[in-house]
């Protein structure tokens, strides 16, 4: 069905969690299209987050179901379920757990449609909660996007706020090429937001600015985004006004909103939970630096995991994910040149 | 021929101990109330000899440098085309191995795209939309649990729909059966009583490794049981045998009784690729006596002879008949258009995204003088 055909957006809102928002767009999807299908790993009981909830009570067990405990399979048994014309979306417990589905992500996934020159297609979601910051045991907390950013093919959104979360997860259902999105199992239920009811979509690829601001420019997404706006606030105090820019969307990528903001502040500071070493923010740093390099007045500074893994020890959480108070001391940074 | 004998009950070789088959080696029926009737039987027929004319001719080509690295088939044909030949091609899908040019042929992929596809050339790939066939790629095992979640659509839209469903064929060759992919894909499809048929090309060796080094198991078709679906270990060089459990297989999952996982037991006379040499790590001996006694052809052929269904000016008719099929398909693809440079980031995603509009550019500015050609 295209868009022109649907019935116009209703205007009322809910307010809801992130979580609450992820369910929402779910049932919407399983609503508005018979071929959508929602499976994974305990996703008939609704899932260890509650995301799937009641959906499988109201739209029955043929289509939204538990799988055998492979994501592998999972993965792999989605390609086929969209080869064949259906929606799959697919949900991967952790993000931490998405490394045995890495292989069919890698070599299937992204490569049909280049590889049958346009025959086949692959209209899968994947959705898998990641990061840090709820104390969770070893593999719990990974932040595998830049992994997943980096194989041609697939697209990556990252929402942080409940509107968005709905709206990137129909954008993403309605795609026609293969979506992941990570969710924040932090902002699962700390945040609450207004949320569209029906059909809410946010386009994939169009940054937002959360918070406006003319003295340096803060990249962010998912789960920094809020530890970013808690910086720009002390900044504020300060006298230094951050713009803070939740890309939303990691491929494709909003480079015309990245872009407009650094030429302005000519200050720029990357943040996200993954490992430093080769993470989303290093290709970050280096398409503003091809393109921007004349308007910087100060080096890029990204602000990340450290590069260990993600500590198994929750005493050393606070250590490896960024907070307000690093954030901050980047900020400084880039505004003392 | 010789006057019937009856057959042996000592396999000529110990790996088929066991094997389900319709014809001796030596062509004389084992089941002859299981013998299809003639027409049928010279279709199937003439499908494998057409298949192994090609493999034999693509060896040469890919010496004249007119293919890729080619992966061989040859000895395998019985398996690939009487598999492929119990599945209606007009609703039913195929996912063939790399090594599943016979397979493709069989399911009615055109010869020149054959050599399209082995030429790497992006033509070879693009597929009839008509034609569910997956394209054949390199990793192992990869298209197992994609078949299973094929199979799951279509069961789903055949009880939607209210009629019978599509089916899955699927290979996967003895090293296959060692990755992941083959355990995920055969418990998904047993999970989900899919309409799948998996097909195990035990040919003894994926490249240098035997068999015995894949598994401790005696057979691999003793698999199936632990993913709860029913598994025959097939002569895989007879073709009939083959066609006749494939064909029931493929009616079971259509009318909805689930998966079914076939051994077929089988042998690679030829190199792995045209750049391997297997006489570096196996008994050529071994290949001898698939190549000759065990022989798909030679056993369907005496049976034939014997029938008073085909002779050796048929034989030569159709030889000269796939010859020409050959010589048609190279003119065909040789006269296939060469992508442009700026092409190659066409069809990444449904619409470019900006920073790929930028990369074309980037080609074109790279390369503004170059026209289509090879």
């Amino acid at each position: 069905m295209s868009a022109a055909t649907r019935p116009a957006e209703p205007a009322a809102t809910r307010t809801l969690t992130l979580v609450q928002a992820v369910q929402d767009a779910l049932a919407v999807a399983l609503e508005q299209d018979e071929r959508v299908m929602v499976f994974g790993e305990d996703v008939g009981m609704g899932g260890v987050f509650r995301a799937t909830d009641g959906l499988q009570a109201r739209f029955g067990e043929g289509r939204v179901f538990d799988t055998p405990l492979s994501e592998a399979g999972i993965v792999g048994m989605g390609i086929g379920l969209a080869l064949a014309g259906e929606r799959p979306v697919a949900e991967l417990q952790f993000a931490g757990f998405l490394y045995p589905a890495l292989e069919q992500m890698a070599v299937q996934l992204g490569r049909y449609r280049h590889r049958s020159q346009g025959r086949y297609t692959v209209p899968m979601v994947i959705r898998a909660p990641y990061g840090g910051g709820i104390h969770s045991p070893e593999l719990h907390s990974e932040s595998p996007e830049g992994l997943v950013a980096a194989l041609p093919g697939l697209k990556v959104a990252i929402p942080s706020t409940p509107a968005d979360a709905k709206g990137l997860l129909l954008a993403a259902i309605e795609d026609p090429d293969p979506v992941v999105l990570f969710e924040s199992i932090k902002l699962y239920r700390s945040v609450r937001g207004e949320v569209p009811s029906g059909r809410h979509i946010v386009p994939l690829g169009q940054a937002r600015v959360a918070r406006p601001g003319q003295h340096c420019t803060v990249l962010c997404y998912g789960g920094m985004v809020e530890v970013c706006l808690a910086a720009a606030e002390a900044a504020s105090a300060a006298g230094v006004e951050a713009e803070v820019i939740d890309l939303r969307s990691l491929v494709p990528l909003d480079l015309a909103t990245i872009g407009e903001s650094v030429e302005r502040t000519g200050r720029v500071v990357i943040v996200h939970e993954a490992a430093r070493r080769m993470g989303f923010g290093a290709e970050l740093a280096a398409l503003i630096a091809e393109r921007h390099l004349t308007s910087l007045h100060a080096p890029i500074v990204r602000v990340a995991g450290w590069d260990a893994p993600y500590p198994p020890f929750t005493s050393e959480e606070a250590l490896y994910r960024p907070d307000a108070r690093r954030v901050a001391l980047a900020v400084r940074q880039v505004m003392q040149y | 021929m010789t006057t019937p004998t009856p057959a042996s009950t000592e396999p000529a070789d110990p790996r088929l101990a066991g094997t389900f088959s319709l014809l001796a080696p030596d062509g004389t029926p084992r089941r002859p109330e299981l013998l299809p009737l003639g027409p049928e039987v010279l279709r199937l027929y003439r499908q494998m000899r057409r298949a192994r004319l090609f493999d034999d001719r693509a060896l040469v080509l890919q010496r004249q440098g007119r293919l890729g690295v080619y992966p061989l088939f040859g000895g395998m044909e019985a398996t690939q085309v009487g598999a492929v030949l119990a599945l209606d091609t007009a609703r039913d899908w195929l996912a063939p191995t790399y090594r599943g040019t016979g397979c493709a042929l069989a399911y009615g992929l055109p010869m020149h795209k054959v050599i399209l596809s082995w030429r790497a050339h992006p033509d070879g790939f693009r597929m009839d939309p008509q034609q569910r066939l997956l394209p054949f790629y390199v990793p192992i095992g990869n298209q197992l649990p994609h078949a299973a979640g094929i199979a799951l659509a279509e069961r789903r839209r055949a009880e939607r729909e209210g009629h019978d469903a599509s089916v899955v064929l699927a290979f996967v060759g003895d090293g296959g059966t060692s990755e992941g992919d083959f355990h995920v894909g055969l418990n998904f499809a047993g999970v989900y009583r899919a309409p799948a048929v998996f097909v195990i090309e035990n040919n003894g060796w994926a490249i240098s490794t035997p068999t015995s080094r894949q598994t401790a198991a005696a057979t691999l078709a003793s698999r199936g049981e632990g993913y709860g679906m029913p598994a025959v270990r097939v002569d895989g060089n007879d073709l009939l045998a083959v066609h006749h459990v494939t064909a029931e297989a493929v009616a079971r999952a259509r009318a909805g009784e689930g998966p079914t996982l076939i051994e077929c037991v089988t042998y690679r006379v030829m190199p792995h690729t045209s750049s391997d040499d297997p006489a570096r790590y196996r008994d050529e001996a071994e290949g001898e006596l698939w190549r000759t006694v065990l022989a798909p052809a030679r056993r369907l052929r005496a049976y034939l002879d014997r029938a008073g269904l085909w002779d050796d000016e048929q034989e030569q008719a159709l030889a000269a008949e796939v010859e020409q099929e050959l010589r048609d398909a190279l003119v065909q693809a040789d006269a296939a258009p060469g992508l442009e440079p700026w092409q190659i980031l066409d069809h990444v995603y449904a619409e470019p995204t900006p920073d790929l509009l930028e990369q074309q550019a980037e080609l074109r500015a790279l390369y503004p003088q170059r026209g289509a050609g090879q």
